[in-house]
C-alpha cells in the first residue's frame, strides 16, 4: 500500500520553475506594460539613425521653433517640431533616450557591483565585516546625493562620464542594504549548510548558492536605482551641471526650453513626457519583478 | 567495552563543549550559554547512535559541531582516530556527510536534481562529467528515485522524495559516517517509515555508521543499536538501544520513555513527573542539572554534580547508581 501510494505521488510531477515563472509574468499587466514601453524605447534609442531621418545637431536658424504636428502651421519634415535653434525635436528625443538609457544602465551596474559586493559582505560574514559595511552605508546616506553629486561635476567638469561614474559611486546604498538581509536569510538556510558540510569553498556557496537565490531581488532594486540615475542625470543636466549642450538629453532639453515654457508649453512636455513614461516603465517592470519573484505569490 | 576494544570508535568525541555568548539586553553584559557541556561519545563502525532529548538539549549543536560547521570551544573530535580539528575541511566532508531535517529547505530551490546530487563529485573533484552522471543515476537507483528526476527541481518533488535526494547527495561521495539529524520529523507519517527503511537497507548496503538524531523514540528503537540520551548539553545516560530500551536507569530515560503516547485514548496522557518547564539553559540548576524536574530527587543532587557511572556496557550520570555501587 506505500509503495502504491509512493509510485503515485512519483508520477505527479509539478511544473518546472521555468513554467510557473511564465505563468506569472503573463498574468501581471503592470509587469508586461513596463517591459513592452522599455522594450520600446529601447528600440527606439538602438533604431535612432534609422527613424530620426534628421542629424540631432543640425541647426537652421530659418526653421526654429516649428510646433509639433497637432498644432497649427507644423511642418511634415519636422513631426515633433524644432527647438530655438531649429534643431529637429524627434531626432533629439530619440538619441536622448540613448544617453539616459546609457547613463541609468551603466550608473546601475557600477553601483551595483559596488553595494552587492559590499551587502553580501556584510550578510555572510558578519561581525566585523558586517559593522564597516553597515557605517559605510550610514556615513553615504547622511550625504546628500544631488549636493554631492553637483560639487563633484562643478570641479571636475560635467560630462557624459563624469555623471555616469559619480552617479555610479553615489547609488550603491540601496543595493547593499537590501543584498545585505537578502543574504543573511539565505545564510541560514540548511542548503548553504548542507554546501559547507560537502566542503564547498566559500566562493562557491556565496557564487553558486547563495547569489542565485538573492538574484530576483537584486534585479528589482537594479530597476529602481536605473530610473533613480536617470531622473538624477535630468537633474543635473537640468542645472547646467550634467550632459553639456549641444549633447541631446532629455534633462538639458527641458533646461533649454524653460525660457519658452510660458509661450510654448510643448517644448517642455515633449522630453518631459517621455522621461516620465520611461522611468514609469522601469518602475512598473521593477514592481512585476518583485511581485512575481515575491515568496507569498508562490502557488 | 568487550566490543568496543575488538572494533576501535571510527568516531571519537572527548570532552566537547560548545559555549555560546548570549546577550540579552542593549546595556547587559553578554551571558555564556552552555549548548554543550563536555560530551564524550564513541561510535563504532556500522553502529546507529540514537541521540534522544528535549528541544534545545544542545542535538543540534553537537551534530553542527561534528560536521565542522560550528568549533567546539573545547575537547576534542577524532574520526578514525585522527583530530579532526587539524584536518583539512575537504578531507573530513569526504567521511561525514549529513542528512538535515527539512528537505524543503535542504536543497537548493535554484539547482536540478542532477546538480545538487553531483554537487560533492564537482567540488571534490571526482570523475569527470560522464562519470558524475553515472554515479548520479546509480545514486538515484540506490534511494529509489526515478531516472526522469533528475532533470527536475526540488519544488516538483514531494516531502519524501526530496529526503531521497537529499539523502543520495549525502551518500555519493561514500563517506563512513552519516549524521542525520531529525532526518524524518518533517514528513507526512506515510512517508517517515519508507525513509527510515531506506537509511536502515543503505546502512547494511554500504556499512554505514549512522549517528541519528531525534526526539522520536519509537524512530531511534526501530533503528538505533545503541542510545545516547542529553539533557542540558549532556548525555546523562548511554546504553545499547536493547537494553535501554528495557531498563532505563536515569530518572530521565524513564521520563521520556513513559512520555510516549499510545494509541488508546483512555490512557489520556502519561504522568512523567516532569513539570512542564525546562531550565534555562543560561542559568541551569545547580548540582544534578535535572534535580528540579526528577521524581527520585535526592538532597545531594542539589549540590553536588553527579557521578559518571560506567557499567558494562554504557554508563549513568546520576546519584542513585552511585551509591547503590558504593553498597554493593
Amino acid at each position: 500500500m506505500a509503495r502504491d501510494i509512493d509510485t503515485l505521488a512519483e508520477e505527479i510531477q509539478g511544473p518546472s520553475p521555468a513554467a510557473i515563472l511564465r505563468r506569472r509574468v503573463f498574468g501581471h499587466y503592470g509587469l508586461l506594460f513596463g517591459a513592452t514601453a522599455l522594450l520600446v524605447i529601447v528600440a527606439l534609442a538602438v533604431l535612432a539613425p534609422l527613424l530620426a531621418g534628421h542629424d540631432p545637431y543640425a541647426q537652421s536658424l530659418v526653421a526654429r521653433m516649428k510646433p509639433p504636428f497637432w498644432m497649427e502651421g507644423s511642418d511634415p519634415n519636422h513631426l515633433l517640431g524644432t527647438d530655438h535653434l531649429g534643431r529637429d525635436y524627434l531626432a533629439r528625443l530619440l538619441y536622448g533616450a540613448r544617453i539616459s538609457l546609457a547613463i541609468g544602465l551603466i550608473a546601475a551596474l557600477i553601483s551595483g557591483l559596488i553595494g552587492t559586493t559590499m551587502g553580501v559582505a556584510a550578510g555572510y560574514f558578519g561581525g566585523r565585516v558586517d559593522l564597516v559595511v553597515t557605517f559605510l552605508v550610514n556615513v553615504r546616506l547622511a550625504m546628500p546625493v544631488v549636493l554631492v553629486a553637483l560639487a563633484v561635476v562643478a570641479v571636475l567638469g560635467g560630462s557624459l562620464q563624469v555623471v555616469i561614474v559619480v552617479l555610479g559611486f553615489l547609488l550603491w546604498d540601496r543595493f547593499a542594504v537590501v543584498m545585505r538581509s537578502s543574504t543573511l536569510q539565505v545564510r541560514g538556510l540548511e542548503y548553504v549548510n548542507a554546501a559547507k558540510a560537502i566542503g564547498c569553498s566559500t566562493r562557491r556557496i556565496i557564487l553558486s548558492e547563495i547569489m542565485p537565490n538573492i538574484l530576483n531581488n537584486l534585479i528589482v532594486v537594479m530597476t529602481l536605482e536605473m530610473a533613480h540615475a536617470i531622473l538624477l542625470e535630468a537633474a543635473l543636466s537640468f542645472l547646467g551641471l550634467g550632459v553639456q549642450p549641444p549633447t541631446p538629453s532629455w534633462g538639458l532639453m527641458i533646461s533649454e526650453g524653460k525660457q519658452m515654457m510660458l509661450f510654448e508649453p510643448w517644448v517642455i512636455a515633449i522630453p518631459g513626457v517621455a522621461l516620465f513614461i520611461l522611468v514609469l516603465a522601469i518602475n512598473l517592470l521593477g514592481d512585476g519583478l518583485r511581485d512575481i519573484t515575491a515568496p507569498e505569490n508562490r502557488s | 567495552m568487550s566490543a568496543a576494544g575488538s572494533s576501535p570508535p571510527v568516531l571519537e568525541l572527548a570532552g566537547v563543549t560548545k559555549t555560546y555568548r548570549v546577550k540579552q539586553g542593549l546595556f547587559s553584559k553578554p551571558k555564556p550559554l552552555q549548548a554543550v557541556g563536555g560530551v564524550d561519545l564513541r561510535i563504532r563502525k556500522k553502529d546507529v547512535l540514537g541521540l534522544v532529548g528535549e528541544s534545545g538539549c544542545g542535538k543540534s549543536t553537537l551534530a553542527k559541531i561534528l560536521l565542522g560547521l560550528e568549533a567546539p570551544t573545547s575537547g576534542r573530535v577524532m574520526v578514525d582516530g585522527i583530530e579532526a580539528a587539524g584536518q583539512d575541511r575537504t578531507l573530513l566532508a569526504r567521511r561525514i556527510q549529513p542528512i538535515f531535517q527539512d528537505p524543503y529547505s535542504s536543497l537548493n530551490p535554484r539547482k536540478s536534481i542532477e546538480d545538487i546530487i553531483a554537487l560533492p563529485l564537482v567540488v571534490h573533484k571526482v570523475g569527470d562529467s560522464a562519470g558524475r552522471a553515472q554515479a548520479v543515476s546509480k545514486m538515484l537507483d540506490l534511494v529509489g528515485l526515478p531516472q526522469r528526476v533528475r532533470r527536475g527541481y526540488p519544488n516538483q518533488l514531494s516531502g519524501g522524495q526530496r529526503q531521497r535526494v537529499a539523502i543520495a547527495r549525502a551518500l555519493v561521495m561514500k563517506p563512513e559516517i552519516v549524521i542525520c539529524d531529525e532526518p524524518t520529523s518533517a514528513l507526512d507519517v506515510s512517508v517517515q517509515s519508507q525513509i527510515l527503511n531506506l537509511l536502515g537497507d543503505l546502512r547494511e548496503e554500504l556499512s554505514l555508521t549512522y549517528l541519528f538524531i531525534s526526539h522520536n523514540l519509537a524512530v531511534v528503537e526501530h533503528l538505533a543499536t545503541r542510545v545516547a540520551v542529553m539533557y542540558l548539553g549532556r548525555i546523562v545516560e548511554e546504553a545499547p538501544a536493547a537494553d535501554l530500551f528495557a531498563e532505563p536507569r536515569h530518572p530521565y530515560t524513564k521520563a521520556l520513555l513513559a512520555s510516549v503516547l499510545t494509541p488508546d485514548p483512555s490512557m489520556s496522557v502519561p504522568d512523567t513527573h516532569l513539570g512542564a518547564s525546562y531550565p534555562n539553559p543560561i542559568a541551569p540548576p545547580g548540582g544534578c542539572h535535572f534535580h528540579p524536574r526528577c521524581a527520585a530527587v535526592r538532597d545531594i543532587c542539589k549540590t553536588v554534580p553527579p557521578p559518571h557511572v560506567s557499567s558494562a556496557e554504557g554508563h549513568v550520570d546520576c546519584h542513585l547508581y552511585a551509591e547503590r555501587t558504593q553498597a554493593a
